[in-house]
């Protein structure tokens, strides 16, 4: 048998196999990819879970982040994190989830620290990720932090600090209900004539001036 | 007689007769020839590619469309994004037709851009709660049994726009975060295996490659499910914008999980609670707290002909066409309504119709030029109705960004144009 027979029929053998003894400990393999080496998984792995494991080893103080915070990112995010144009806002706005216009940051929406180290690692400074040394990072987020009144002026985070930092909005989120919550709109009999009154226009988009140029005009013909 | 045989009904239900004198400008229709009709030049005189020779073969090595179709384009609506690489744009519904988003028009949403990935150097690896951590190349994964599926992808934020009233002008902006698109490649389930998970494994979080690493958590039994790895779309590879060369399928889900780039898959217990599922794709209710993990996409319809960007432009005979899709299943009916809201009547579903699948939609009708609000409702196979906006505003307030499947409204005036309207 050609050795691409072989891998062709054992993985074929595997598929029928794995089906046949779905939940089994032990599956027959395909024999395919390799071992990840630990360098390689240490280059990797960087999540971050929301009870700090994954976090590297560092440290770094509020006053170190807002140096770091002045230089790299307060150009997007405004000098006091109130966010620049259209980029997003990381302080302020506690207490504004049920206002008519909520400001969604760190410190009123957030609900856990340790995955914003996780997104800070992995994707700022933007344009730039992954340039920040552990040490600066949570010095970034000590300040980010700081900003939201969140600790202290003289704090400094690392490893074990971060996870147990309680978030204001911690107990702000619930897992999707939607089954239960909006069960009306299942299983009813949709309305065929006569379901409503005249209909009045409350709102029109051409008021809102806020499409592109489509240059859709009609062509009447 | 028999042009004006729908509108006829239409009228006679005493909505919109006082509409059809603005109707000033149409075309009607002439079934007999005019006295005075003279012959048409396109078919009397030769035309220049009746004459001459054409491109050769390899002119266009990889065709492109007509260019006459040079309006068919994605779009993006600057003021919604700070930059073009942290952006979305939208795919034009309103020029499409059957099922399939060609890949050049399927909507981008990139969080850091678009990564540019050499195949050669692309790696996925498996690591966490497994018995034996891996890394593949994807010649690895081009090796291991392969399937196709076409499925939607639908952005958790499309309609986001309309939640406080009709802001955008056509359907190509509030509901163009959608494609539909033949995937091949791998079922996630095939990659699990080979590397043996471990009994406590719950959760995966995804990683994509580009400059973002964008990540999140998605439960071991949808990916033991249905979700893919896949590594081409529409029978060609990924396009570069939807994350060549390997992206996550997770069919009937926000299309925030389906991480293009991938580059790693971690095995869990627990969700992961990223930024992308805490302060973005979580749904603030008007109570203050916010939905989170809401995966599913719910049954959504639109009509995509006539809309603001695709006027009626005859009187007479017309087709009226749309979209529905359910991430529950596959669409069971599609009714529509010409007169917002009051009375429906039920479109013919064109095949084929797929589970978590876009799903055509046709109403053939005549038009005397009345005014016309037009609705579609979408029902699927778990029993789900589309609501109307004020029903889901009712639950779900004004804020929750993402999640809109409210009923749409268009309104089209005697003269053809339609607009995005809000009924009360």
């Amino acid at each position: 048998m050609s050795s691409w027979a072989r891998y062709v029929g054992a993985g074929i053998v595997a598929v029928v196999l794995a089906h046949a003894a779905a939940g089994a400990a032990e599956k027959p393999k395909m024999g395919l990819g390799r071992q990840a080496l630990p360098e390689e998984i240490a280059a990797w792995d960087i999540d971050v879970k929301p009870d700090g494991s994954g976090l590297p080893p560092g440290r770094g103080t509020v006053k170190q982040g807002e140096e770091i915070y002045l230089a790299r990112c307060a150009s997007c995010h405004g000098e006091f994190g109130q966010g620049a144009g259209r980029w997003p806002a990381l302080a302020g706005g506690q207490g504004s989830l049920k206002a008519d216009r909520p400001n969604k940051t760190i410190g009123s929406f957030w609900p856990a620290a340790a995955p914003l180290f996780d997104y800070t690692r992995r994707t700022m400074p933007w344009g730039n990720a992954r340039s920040l040394t552990a040490d600066e990072t949570y010095a970034v987020v000590a300040f980010l932090l700081n900003l939201n009144d969140i600790v202290a002026d003289d704090f400094e985070l690392n490893e074990k600090n971060l996870a147990s930092t309680r978030m204001p909005n911690a107990a702000g989120f619930f897992a999707d209900d939607r089954e239960t919550s909006e069960r009306q709109f299942w299983n009813r009999k949709p309305c065929m004539k006569n379901c409503r009154g005249t209909p009045h226009i409350t709102g029109r988009a051409g008021d809102a001036n806020l499409t592109p140029d489509t240059k859709s005009g009609p062509k009447v013909e | 007689m028999r042009a004006n045989r729908l509108s006829d009904r239409i009228t006679r239900r005493g909505l919109f007769s006082a509409a059809a004198v603005a109707s000033a400008g149409i075309a009607i229709p002439r079934r007999a020839v005019a006295a005075d009709a003279k012959p048409d030049p396109v078919i009397t005189e030769v035309q220049d590619w009746q004459r001459v020779l054409g491109d050769g073969v390899d002119k266009r090595p990889y065709g492109a469309p007509s260019k006459f179709e040079q309006h068919v384009i994605r779009r993006h609506v600057s003021w919604l994004t700070a930059a073009p690489e942290s952006a979305a744009n939208f795919t034009p519904l309103h020029e499409l037709d059957g099922i399939i988003t060609p890949s050049g028009l399927c909507f981008e949403r990139h969080h850091s851009g678009i990564a540019e990935i050499d195949p050669t150097k692309h790696r996925l690896m498996i690591n966490g709660l497994v018995e034996k951590p891996l890394v593949f190349t994807m010649d690895d994964i081009r090796r291991m049994p392969r399937t196709s599926r076409i499925c939607f992808l639908e952005c958790a934020a499309n309609t986001g726009m309309e939640w406080r009233g009709a802001q955008l002008n056509g359907c190509q902006f509030t509901h163009g975060m959608i494609h539909n698109v033949m995937y091949t490649g791998v079922p996630l389930k095939v990659l699990l295996e080979e590397a043996g998970l471990r009994r406590n494994a719950k959760w995966l979080m995804l990683e994509g490659g580009d400059a973002a690493g964008m990540n999140r958590s998605l439960p071991v039994e949808k990916a033991l499910n249905d979700v893919m790895l896949a590594f081409a779309m529409n029978g060609e590879a990924l396009r570069p914008e939807q994350g060549y060369p390997l992206r996550a399928v997770v069919p009937g889900w926000e299309g925030n999980l389906w991480v293009k780039w991938l580059r790693r898959i971690e095995v869990g217990d627990k969700p992961w609670a990223a930024r992308e599922e805490t302060a973005r794709y979580t749904d603030l209710l008007a109570d203050g707290r916010a939905r989170q993990y809401t995966f599913v996409m719910d049954a959504k319809s639109v009509v995509t002909n006539p809309s603001p960007q695709a006027p009626l432009k005859y009187r007479g005979r017309n087709v009226l066409s749309g979209f529905a899709w359910s991430g529950r299943g596959a669409i069971k009916r599609v009714d529509v309504s010409l007169d917002g809201g009051r009375n429906w009547k039920t479109a013919r579903l064109d095949q084929p119709v797929l589970d978590k699948s876009m799903t055509r939609f046709y109403l053939d009708f005549d038009w005397n030029g009345e005014e016309l609000l037009l609705q579609s409702r979408a029902m699927d196979s778990s029993g789900y109705v589309q609501p109307g906006k004020s029903e889901l505003r009712r639950i779900r307030g004004i804020n929750s960004v993402y999640h809109n499947n409210a009923i749409q409204t268009w309104l089209v005036r005697g003269n053809g144009e339609a607009e995005n309207v809000e009924l009360g």
